[in-house]
């Protein structure tokens, strides 16, 4: 079962979408889960055949429990059922430093011996509990937060609508609570005039077709993407003790449901992709996130956060870190204001950006360049 | 396609984008945003709905005109003749 969102502790296999026998490409579904996040399309990450199913359909595993053994492609089966499989993958790994603790449970585990202690005395395999220290290894308080988050999603049957609503409220809890206690966040906020930005949109839209229109939404996201080339710190996830800059920028949109809560999958490699492309992706990811049928991936993956809550009117937001993420950034409402253009006053479209960014990662001073970088290429739409 | 129908295709349209809101309880001249939980993204899902149903063409300056039911209605008449 893998470790699909930072505090999830276990899930629920609901469907298994492959067989026996089958062989897998890397990023096949291969099965269902639900999640605190509802529920979840289960990638392969590694190329095989599917030699053997371990869990059953409708049975709620703690993170870490193998699911299903895959074989290389080119071994040999394993020779008798009682056999080990020390060295099969198990399923769906994301590809984050601590998988090894996190998803091998017969790999060697680094945990400190008081952590041991507790989770011998908690009666939780330390396999399935995500270590924060060097190296992945387990800490005690990552012993605490996987026995606060299995209180939180005990194992049983299926659970009702009203259930899921209340895990998704106590996962967001739990993220929530560990990034105000551990992230030192400070904040930042510019206004940007989007007269440029709107105008450009505006214009590109009566010549596309309407499914293939866009929403400025993507052109904010596409900026995000290119100004943190400038400022590669804040692409970022903390491990352990220190942050790891990663290259990709996959950014994490924050999507609210319907009938309350939100999820912020990643769209990948935003920095690379046209905004027709990731119009496309967004509005898939938007429909997947509403309905069901997010990617492990997709939960996995974000490197930073975007969030936006201008659609209810709201001018400026300061929003709080996802973890292991070490920034998030915000857009409010475009709204008309007079705004001094070449020493006259106008009326001009503007947005308040907000930057929440980890200051163990970064200074006051580097955000302020990245918001600024963030200003100067809505300036510049047609190269979005 | 009488005006009825047009409504029809409307509401069927609303439903699938905002399905937590059944039809019947849909004031017809009280605005989406008063009633529904419509983002952006909806409202652009709505139009994509309406265009591949009814093969109307709705620029985005005209999104405006089509904040409530009858609003709609009135539109969607007059724009397929």
């Amino acid at each position: 079962m893998p470790i699909l969102t930072a505090d999830m502790s276990a899930g629920t296999l609901v469907e298994w979408r492959k067989q026996p026998g089958e062989v897998l490409e890397r990023g096949d579904t291969i099965a269902v889960v639900e999640t605190d996040k509802g529920l979840i399309d289960v990638e392969v990450f590694t190329p095989g055949v599917l030699e053997k199913i371990v869990v059953a359909p409708g049975t709620t595993v703690p993170t870490g429990t193998v699911l299903a053994i895959i074989r290389d492609a080119g071994s040999a089966a394993a020779p008798a059922p009682a056999a080990p499989a020390p060295t099969a993958p198990t399923v769906a790994a994301p590809p984050a430093p601590g998988r090894a603790a996190a998803i091998a449970p017969s790999a060697r585990i680094r945990i400190s011996p008081l952590a041991r202690k507790r989770a011998a005395a908690l009666g939780i395999d330390p396999a399935s509990i995500r270590g924060s220290g060097p190296g992945g290894s387990i800490r005690q308080e990552d012993v605490d937060q996987a026995a606060a988050a299995r209180a939180a999603a005990p194992a049983g049957p299926a659970r009702s609508a009203l259930d899921r609503q209340a895990r998704l409220r106590q996962a967001i809890a739990a993220a929530m609570t560990r990034s105000k206690r551990e992230i030192p966040h400070y904040y930042l906020a510019t206004t940007i005039d989007m007269h440029r930005a709107t105008s450009w949109l505006a214009a590109v839209n009566l010549e596309r077709p309407v499914p293939d229109r866009l929403l400025i939404g993507v052109l904010l996201i596409k900026a995000v993407a290119l100004a943190l080339r400038e400022v590669p710190e804040l692409n970022s996830v903390w491990r352990g003790t220190e942050p790891v800059r990663t290259d990709a920028v996959h950014i994490g949109v924050a999507i609210s449901l319907r009938g309350g809560g939100l999820v912020a999958p990643a769209l990948h490699d935003v920095a690379g992709r046209n905004v027709g492309d990731l119009m496309r992706a967004f509005r898939d990811l938007v429909q997947r996130a509403r309905s069901g049928g997010l990617r492990s991936s997709e939960l996995s993956d974000p490197t930073i956060t975007v969030t936006s809550l201008g659609e209810q009117g709201v001018e400026s937001t300061f929003a709080v870190i996802f973890p292991p993420q070490v920034a998030i950034v915000g857009f409010g409402k475009i709204v008309e204001r007079p705004w001094v253009v070449d020493g006259q006053i106008a009326v001009r479209p503007v947005v308040t950006a907000t930057l929440s960014a980890d200051h163990r990662v970064s200074d006051g001073h580097r955000g302020g360049l990245f918001l600024a970088a963030v200003d100067r290429l809505l300036q510049h739409p047609a190269q979005l | 396609m009488t005006r009825d129908e047009i409504r029809a295709t409307v509401l069927r349209t609303l439903n699938e984008i905002a399905p937590e809101v059944a039809g019947a309880t849909l004031a017809p001249d009280v605005p989406f945003r008063d009633q529904l939980d419509m983002d952006s993204m909806d409202q652009l899902n709505f139009v994509i709905a309406l265009h591949a149903a009814l093969h109307v063409d709705i620029p985005e300056a005209d999104y405006p005109k089509l904040t409530t039911l009858d609003a709609c209605v009135d539109y969607l008449d007059l724009a397929m003749g």
